[in-house]
Parts: structure tokens; C-alpha cells; sequence
């Protein structure tokens, strides 16, 4: 009985939430794409000229672009790979019949919790210095140089801090597939002779393919924006070895003050995001049908 | 046909998680150990794991040298005050497409779900100048606001996916019953509303808690919740492991505790309910 009346009581109650996400979608992209056409230095008061794609030019032809959107790349793939893979085995394990399986659990799922910010300063001081940190001590135990992680390798030190914090919810997504996975085909396989990697080839890793492509849609959506752990550990250094884009964005724009410059640069990474948010919202579309 | 599963394999499955599951959360727990040590202990050559004079002067000093309770107090503000504010705007939303759908609902959601995927620096550099012009700057008003706006589509979807889990017979049956619409929401609905409710309300606190994009750009010193506070131990603060240790583990103890209790909750609310 959906009458008139509740349909438009249906079309009120939902006026606040869209018209807010409209206004938030749509004001600060106008504003950006307009600022980017704008020659706009915080530190040169008076008229912002209009420079048309001067901005995109210069943000384009930038080597520290190509360095940035290189980073993200291997960031986001780097991050992926570590997560899918230990997340696959992790959740295999876990899923076995063993002592204590709840509290295993929660240690794996911990670093989940843990805010970016401190999870880079425990990694960088505790673990990374060169000085005093545990692999330094371990480097040394085992008569091994220490080694400066994040000013040799600052990328793959930042990748590996946020593989830490993501590797909880890949295992918890893919332990949460493979709990629904039929027993009695399992047995099946294992009647007519499977073995334990075809097993695994045939039998799960099809059964897992919803959950690891929700994974990887995700996570890649929240990788390409990591900031905090950049700005703590290594602030985009040495030179721009460990700068992405997001974090060449915000040091145009709030350490150089090149507003024009930084919203050129805002909108390539938006126009780099949509890219990957198109199949995301492809495949859950589809997921929400079944 | 129960599988029987050998004593000596699930031992040593067992041996093997646990090594593994104590390496992922070492970082962790040693943070915990190093916030009772003295600064001396806390970089001591080798490394003390246990046997050290542990003491809590670290926890007092944080607190004396630098305000944290009132970055806490931000957090908690921040946090759930967006979360509430959130769900009272995303309820009436959520409640109207699960219970009188239409031809264009799906598309809706599929639309907010997309605003969440613009990343923050498309919005960064408005939002900033917007802030400083109209004084928001630093404030914990201006951070509750993008707080709402970033989680909404979280917000909504969740509550989606759990009030269309109510069945829809049971509203008519209350109906024929005889029940008006305030009694059909009070006594029929809402009890089987809040489970749902109170899973979100869990998750997006937890997101808001830890979301350090935002809060580190949009902060400086009053309204900065701990995410940003702890930023300021980068250097050369951080170098002191003891009051780094314990300012850590105060601003993550809460949060592990509630996001222990939201596991599932989790993977749903992540996944915008596609894997449940």
C-alpha cells in the first residue's frame, strides 16, 4: 500500500541526505576545477589571473608528477599484493581447527585499529631508526650493519607500515568468504583424489573471487589517498622518493601556497580516482543483485 | 562424515597461528610494554622485554607536558558527535528506501556510494580556504561537519542493508492489527531497528576515530584530536620511545576495545554489504 502519501513522506526523509552529498560532491570539485584555472598564490595578494590550463600544464610536465603517480602505483600495487596474498593465507589458517582460534584472531585483526598516524610514528622510531630501533638491534645481534630504512628505502618502508594496517582486513574479508564455503564439495573433491593445491586452485580460489575483487576495489580507493603515513615518516623524502599524489597535492598547496597549481593537481587525482571507482561501483552493483 | 582432525595437526596449526598472529600484533603490544619503562629502559641495549622497573610516570608526564585530555576530549567529540549527528540525518533516509523503494533507489545509493570514492584532495584546497575565511579553522565544529559529510554514504548504506533485513510482513501484520503508524514504529519497528543502529553508530566511530587526512589538515592546536596530536610526536618528541609509547597507547586502547566488539560489523560496513 505505498500510496501517494508515503511516497512522498519516503522522498522528504531522504531530501537531507542528498541534498547534503549533493552539496559536498559538487561545491568543493567546482571550486577546484575553477581554482585551477587560476593563477592563485596564497603568497601573492591582489588579482588571481585567469591562466586557462597553464596549471595542468605545469602540474603535467612536472617531473615530480611522473615521480608521484609513479609512488602511487607502486604504493597502492605494492600494499595489494602484500595484503591479498598474506590475507588468502592468513584466513586459510585461520580457518583450520587449532587452539585458541578467537584470540588468534584478534591479534590479527588489531592493526586495523590502530590510527594512522601512530601506526607510522611506532614503525619509523620504534622499529625503523636506525639507532635505536629493534631491527637495528636485531641488524646488530646478528653482526649486520643497521640499515636506514626510511632514508634508503622510503617507499618500500611506507608500503610495508600500511600493508601492516590493511592485512587485518583483507584476512577478515576473506575468512568471512571462506566460512561460507560448502563443506560437502570439499569432501567431494577430496573423494575423487583432489589434492591440496588443486583443492585450493578449483575449489576456493573460485569461491573467493567475489571477496578478493571487493578487496582489491577498497583498498585501492583508500591507498591511493594514503597521507598521514607519509607525512609522519618520511614527509614525501628524500626528495620526492616516497611522494604520491595526494601528498604533492597537499604540499603544493599548504607548503607552497601555489593554490592554482594544487587544484590542477586535485583534479588529475580525482580524474585518476573515478577511473577505479567506475568498476567499483560496476561490481558491487552487481553483487547487490544477487 | 565428521572430519576428524588430528591431535598433533591442529597442535601444530595451532603453534604456527599463534607465532604469526603474535608477530602481526608484536608492534602493538610492544608498544604497550615500552609506555612502563623509563626513557633509559625504553632504548636499553638488548632490548628489555619484561624485566625492567616498569612504571606509569610516563602516562603522568603526557599528560602534564601536553594537554592530551583535551586532544581526547576532541577525538571523542569529533568522533561521536559526527557519528550522531550522521545517523540522525542518515536514518529517515536509510528507513525510506528500504521500506518504500523505488524505481530509482538502487540508483541513489549507487550515487552516494560514489561521492565517497572523490578523493580528499579534490576537496582539500576549497575546504581549507572556505575554513580559514569563516574562521572554522581549528575548530571541532568545522571538523564534526566533514566528519558527517565524508561518512554519510557509510552511514546510509549501512543502515541499508540492515533495515532491509526487517521483514516487511511484519509491518502488515502490526497493521491489521490495528496498530497506527507512531505505535508501528515504536513497538514494532525500532526494536528491531537498533541491533543495526548500533552497529554503525560502532563502525563510523571507529572511522572517525582514526581518519587522519582531515583532522591533520584541518587542525592545529585546539581542536586537534589525537591523530594530529600524535602527529606532533614526529620529531624530535618521537625520539623519547617511553611518552611516545604511552601517549600511543591511549589514543588506540579505546578504539581496539570497541573494534574487537565489531568484527562483523566490520566486514559489512567496509563492503558496502557485499560480503557479509
Amino acid at each position: 500500500m505505498a500510496t501517494l502519501q508515503t511516497r512522498s513522506a519516503a522522498r522528504l526523509m531522504m531530501t537531507p541526505s542528498v541534498v547534503l552529498l549533493l552539496l559536498w560532491s559538487l561545491v568543493p570539485l567546482a571550486m577546484t576545477i575553477y581554482f585551477s584555472t587560476l593563477n592563485y598564490n596564497l603568497l601573492m595578494p591582489g588579482e588571481h589571473p585567469f591562466v586557462g590550463f597553464d596549471n595542468y600544464y605545469y602540474f603535467l610536465t612536472d617531473p615530480a608528477f611522473f615521480t608521484a603517480l609513479f609512488n602511487t602505483l607502486l604504493l597502492v600495487g605494492g600494499a595489494l599484493l602484500i595484503t591479498i596474498v598474506g590475507g588468502i593465507a592468513f584466513a586459510l589458517l585461520l580457518n583450520q581447527p587449532m587452539f585458541g582460534q578467537g584470540i588468534v584472531r584478534i591479534l590479527v585483526i588489531a592493526p586495523f585499529f590502530v590510527m594512522p598516524t601512530v601506526a607510522a610514528l611506532i614503525w619509523k622510531n620504534m622499529f625503523m631508526n636506525p639507532v635505536n630501533g629493534l631491527f637495528a638491534y636485531a641488524a646488530k645481534a646478528v653482526g649486520l650493519e643497521p640499515f636506514d630504512f626510511l632514508a634508503n628505502a622510503p617507499l618500500a618502508s611506507v608500503i610495508v607500515i600500511v600493508a601492516w594496517q590493511w592485512l587485518p582486513f583483507a584476512t577478515l574479508i576473506m575468512l568471512t568468504a571462506l566460512q561460507s564455503l560448502d563443506e560437502e564439495q570439499q569432501e567431494a573433491a577430496e573423494m575423487d583424489g583432489a589434492g591440496l593445491v588443486s583443492k585450493f586452485i578449483y575449489i576456493v580460489l573460485p569461491h573467493m573471487a567475489r571477496a578478493i575483487t571487493v578487496v582489491i576495489l577498497i583498498e585501492t580507493i583508500f591507498l591511493l589517498s594514503v597521507f598521514a603515513e607519509i607525512l609522519v615518516t618520511t614527509n614525501g623524502g628524500p626528495g620526492t622518493d616516497s611522494t604520491n599524489l595526494t601528498y604533492l597535492v597537499y604540499s603544493q598547496a599548504l607548503l607552497q601556497f601555489d593554490i592554482g597549481g594544487a587544484s590542477a593537481g586535485g583534479i588529475v587525482a580525482v580524474v585518476l580516482a573515478n577511473i577505479v571507482a567506475i568498476f567499483l561501483v560496476r561490481i558491487v552493483g552487481k553483487n547487490l543483485e544477487a | 562424515m565428521a572430519r576428524s582432525v588430528s591431535t598433533r595437526r591442529k597442535v601444530i596449526v595451532s603453534v604456527v597461528a599463534w607465532a604469526l598472529g603474535l608477530l602481526i600484533f608484536f608492534p602493538i603490544l610492544w608498544t604497550f610494554i615500552t609506555s612502563f619503562k623509563s626513557e633509559g629502559d625504553a632504548v636499553a641495549s638488548p632490548p628489555l622485554f619484561l624485566f625492567f622497573h616498569w612504571t606509569t610516570e610516563n602516562y603522568v608526564e603526557v599528560q602534564s607536558r601536553s594537554d592530551y585530555f583535551l586532544h581526547f576530549s576532541n577525538s571523542v567529540i569529533i568522533a561521536v558527535g559526527s557519528t550522531i549527528l550522521g545517523l540522525i540525518i542518515a536514518v529517515p533516509a536509510a528507513w525510506a528506501m528500504a521500506f518504500s523503494p523505488t524505481k530509482r533507489t538502487k540508483d541513489v545509493l549507487m550515487w552516494m556510494l560514489s561521492t565517497k570514492m572523490m578523493p580528499p584532495v579534490g576537496a582539500l584546497i576549497p575546504i581549507y580556504l572556505l575554513f580559514q575565511a569563516t574562521g572554522l579553522l581549528d575548530s571541532r565544529i568545522g571538523l564534526v561537519a566533514v566528519m558527517t559529510l565524508i561518512n554519510l554514504p557509510i552511514i546510509v548504506w549501512m543502515l541499508y542493508t540492515y533495515f532491509k533485513e526487517i521483514p516487511g510482513e511484519i509491518l502488515e501484520a502490526a497493521r491489521m492489527d490495528g496498530a497506527s503508524l507512531m505505535k508501528e514504529i515504536i513497538y514494532v519497528l525500532t526494536p528491531m531497528a537498533v541491533p543495526g543502529i548500533a552497529s554503525t553508530l560502532l563502525l563510523n566511530v571507529i572511522l572517525a576515530w582514526n581518519e587522519a587526512f582531515w583532522t591533520l589538515n584541518l587542525t592545529a592546536s585546539q581542536a586537534a584530536p589525537l591523530t594530529a596530536f600524535i602527529a606532533s610526536y614526529s620529531s624530535p618528541e618521537g625520539l623519547f620511545y617511553a611518552k611516545l609509547s604511552a601517549a600511543s597507547t591511549m589514543a588506540i586502547a579505546p578504539i581496539l576495545i570497541l573494534g574487537w566488539f565489531s568484527q562483523k560489523q566490520l566486514v559489512r560496513g567496509l563492503t558496502f554489504g557485499a560480503v557479509k
